[in-house]
């Protein structure tokens, strides 16, 4: 389906010492089954050509680079691209993964599909293709997203979909997931699991990553045919990490180019309202992987916060960990209030509303690209669009409606 | 011999089978863990399996998940979970195994989990998310402080697995009777017995099979084929309906006296 551009992970499924499979003994033939389905689908020619097909026909792709021409101007520095995932089928990148996994899903005669979501954007992402395939489709969200995201509630029942309301824990996307591990722990035969983001156990982080890869290979190919050369830096939001990881993986290889991911930095990193993962966190397992983790000093999974839901999660993909680690990506923080300001910021200079979680890459590049040179280019990923927002950036305005 | 070995090597000799009962440490508070495990045993249990408490625990169903809650908001810590199996160590020989989830251990360090564990008086460590493959320098942590590393085998799980796991496991194999999260259950799955024999086909140790079971009935059905059963909902739910502290112990003990 791509070319493989890392031997990582590796046959066990570890990016160095992140990744691997951290599940009840239950579970593991269930993954076994799925490493090799995908291994066995994912260069197979029907495969490939379907997703392609769904792909172009139905989410949308390509989709298209733009070049930021007033956001530019507005910042003053370096040439900035926006890589338009917000144009996808249901609003947000979440789609290119969830084609993928659904497709596969059939070819292993799964007819029951669960997923986790948090914003909503992946539920919504399932909830389509379950009622485009007829597949049955549960969603696990918190109570708390169900609340802050409810147009997206109403989007999946109109689709076809359960919406499951989690009330363990946290009620957001940490307990979510958990909730819909339970679910698979107990249904496992029947059901296949679509994991929203590079998170969870082997083969999820790497599967995803690859179903999220077009982004990347995408935006490789139309730089070089607009601007004749890569760009200098990738900018991406990262919860779990997704949208990052796909449009970061195709460039793994080509060392000029810079990976940036944004985490949310909530009320402030000198706060203990943040979900500043790689910033803060310390290496410790939670939903199945290795991976940094925002945890206390007894191994307790902290409570986190940020004003976007898509990115209110204490973890993040173990590839993510293992970039950090090396220094192939660096990690950053934008507040909340931050968010906001680069969420009107956008939707002002180029007439593009963007998600909350992509507000977050944008507001650092406003930072970061006045101190760049007017010959270098930064491509942010505009993982989202932002529709499903604007009662939260009401609210946080000050503004009813 | 270690505590473990002895036990099911006694049960043996008296041809009796094992009754091991999960108690989540620090539910409600550690002081009544402590009383509650002198009450259970004098009461029938022979092998008492100490829940340490996590945030995240994605194997376990509502009622373990909201005890586990209960006792995180009392102050448990993994610390406190030592010190608590300390003090009942000075006054009960039963074998006693923590169960957890890894993250705890990593955060804590492997080596120096199994041994302050171990010193404390625990006999095994069971880690619910922590399959064979992840387990090599946990299983050399263990051997080393004298701990058994227990491994949970699933209806699920294939002959090679099976294998695999026989090969690492010490102490007991815990059997978990059907897929699923913890939780009491009304019936037990048929083909149990298949399993149970396909683990003993594997291994010497003894198996014990657990979730789901809630009941006398249970206890007698998997008694007949394995060496033990492991009953911990239910029991948790008897702490946790109680009236007050004195209650829950009084209760648990009279629950536990009915199971055998």
């Amino acid at each position: 389906m791509c070319e493989k551009l890392t031997t990582l992970p590796d046959a066990s499924g570890h990016f160095g010492k992140f990744g691997g499979r951290y599940v009840p003994e239950i579970l593991i033939p269930a993954l076994d089954e799925l490493i090799e389905a995908y291994a066995k689908y994912k260069d197979d020619k029907d495969f490939v050509s379907e997703l392609d097909f769904y792909y172009r026909e139905y989410v949308g792709r390509p989709t298209l680079l733009y070049h930021a021409e007033h956001l530019t101007e507005a910042l003053g520095g370096a040439k900035i691209y926006l890589k338009r995932e917000d144009l996808c089928h249901t609003g947000a990148h979440k789609l290119n993964n969830v084609m993928g996994q659904i497709l596969l899903a059939r070819r292993m005669g799964k007819p029951r599909i669960i997923a986790e979501t948090g914003a909503g954007q992946h539920g919504v992402a399932t909830a389509t293709a379950c009622a485009l395939f007829g597949l049955k489709c549960f969603v696990y969200m918190g109570v708390e997203d169900m609340e802050r995201q409810e147009l997206n509630v109403f989007r999946m029942r109109l689709l076809g979909a359960e919406v499951i309301p989690v009330t363990s824990g946290t009620q957001t996307l940490k307990d979510a997931t958990s909730e819909a591990i339970r679910d698979w722990v107990t249904n496992v035969n029947d059901t296949h699991y679509i994991i929203g983001s590079v998170v969870g156990p082997h083969p999820y982080p790497m599967m995803v990553r690859d179903f999220q890869s077009p982004i990347g290979r995408e935006t490789r190919h139309q730089m070089l045919e607009k601007e004749g050369k890569l760009p200098e830096y990738l900018i991406a939001c990262v919860g779990g990490g997704s949208n990052a990881m796909g449009m970061f993986y195709p460039f793994i290889k080509d060392e000029s180019v810079k990976m940036i991911g944004v985490e949310a930095a909530g009320e402030g990193i000198d706060t203990d309202r943040h979900c500043a993962t790689l910033s803060l966190g310390e290496p410790g397992v939670l939903h199945g992987s290795m991976s940094y983790l925002l945890q206390n000093e007894d191994g307790q999974v902290q409570l986190t916060h940020s004003i976007s839901a898509g990115l209110d999660y204490p973890g993040v993909g173990p590839e993510h960990s293992h970039f950090k680690d090396t220094g192939r990506a660096t990690y950053v923080n934008i507040t909340d209030a931050e968010a906001l300001d680069a969420f009107q910021l956008l939707s002002r200079t180029e007439g593009i509303i963007p998600a909350l979680e992509s507000a977050h890459a944008v507001a650092y590049t406003s930072k970061f690209a006045p101190t760049l040179g007017k010959n270098e280019t930064v491509v942010i990923c505009l993982s989202g669009r932002g529709d499903k927002d604007v009662h939260t950036v009401a609210k946080a305005l000050g503004v009813s409606l | 011999m270690n505590r473990i070995d002895k036990c099911f090597a006694e049960l043996k000799s008296r041809n009796q089978k094992a009754l091991v009962c999960f108690l989540t440490c620090g539910d409600p508070d550690f002081a009544t863990t402590e009383k509650l495990v002198e009450k259970i045993v004098e009461s029938g249990a022979d092998i008492v399996e100490l829940g340490v408490p996590f945030s995240d625990p994605l194997a376990d169903g509502p009622t373990i998940q909201a005890s586990s809650f209960r006792a995180l908001q009392a102050g448990a810590t993994v610390r406190g979970v030592f010190e608590t199996v300390r003090s009942i160590r000075q006054r009960c020989d039963a074998p006693i195994v923590l169960m957890t989830y890894f993250n705890p251990v990593q955060k804590y360090g492997l080596e120096r989990f199994a041994k302050d564990a171990a010193h404390a008086g625990a006999d095994g460590v069971i880690v619910t998310d922590l399959p064979v493959e992840e387990a090599r320098d946990w299983k050399i942590a263990a051997d080393s402080a004298n701990i058994a590393a227990i491994f949970l085998l699933a209806p699920t799980s294939t002959k090679d697995r099976i294998a695999s796991t026989a090969k690492i496991a010490s102490g007991f194999i815990y059997c978990v009777s059907r897929t699923g999260v913890t939780g009491a259950r009304n019936e037990l799955p048929i083909d149990l017995k298949s399993l149970v024999d396909t683990i003993k086909n594997a291994s010497d140790l003894p198996v014990v099979v657990g979730f789901g079971i809630s009941k006398p009935e249970h206890v007698k059905q998997v008694t007949q084929y394995a060496d033990g059963a492991v009953v911990g909902s239910a029991l948790v739910s008897v702490v946790a309906n109680a009236s007050s502290k004195e209650e829950a112990v009084s209760r648990a003990g009279e629950f536990v006296k009915s199971l055998r």
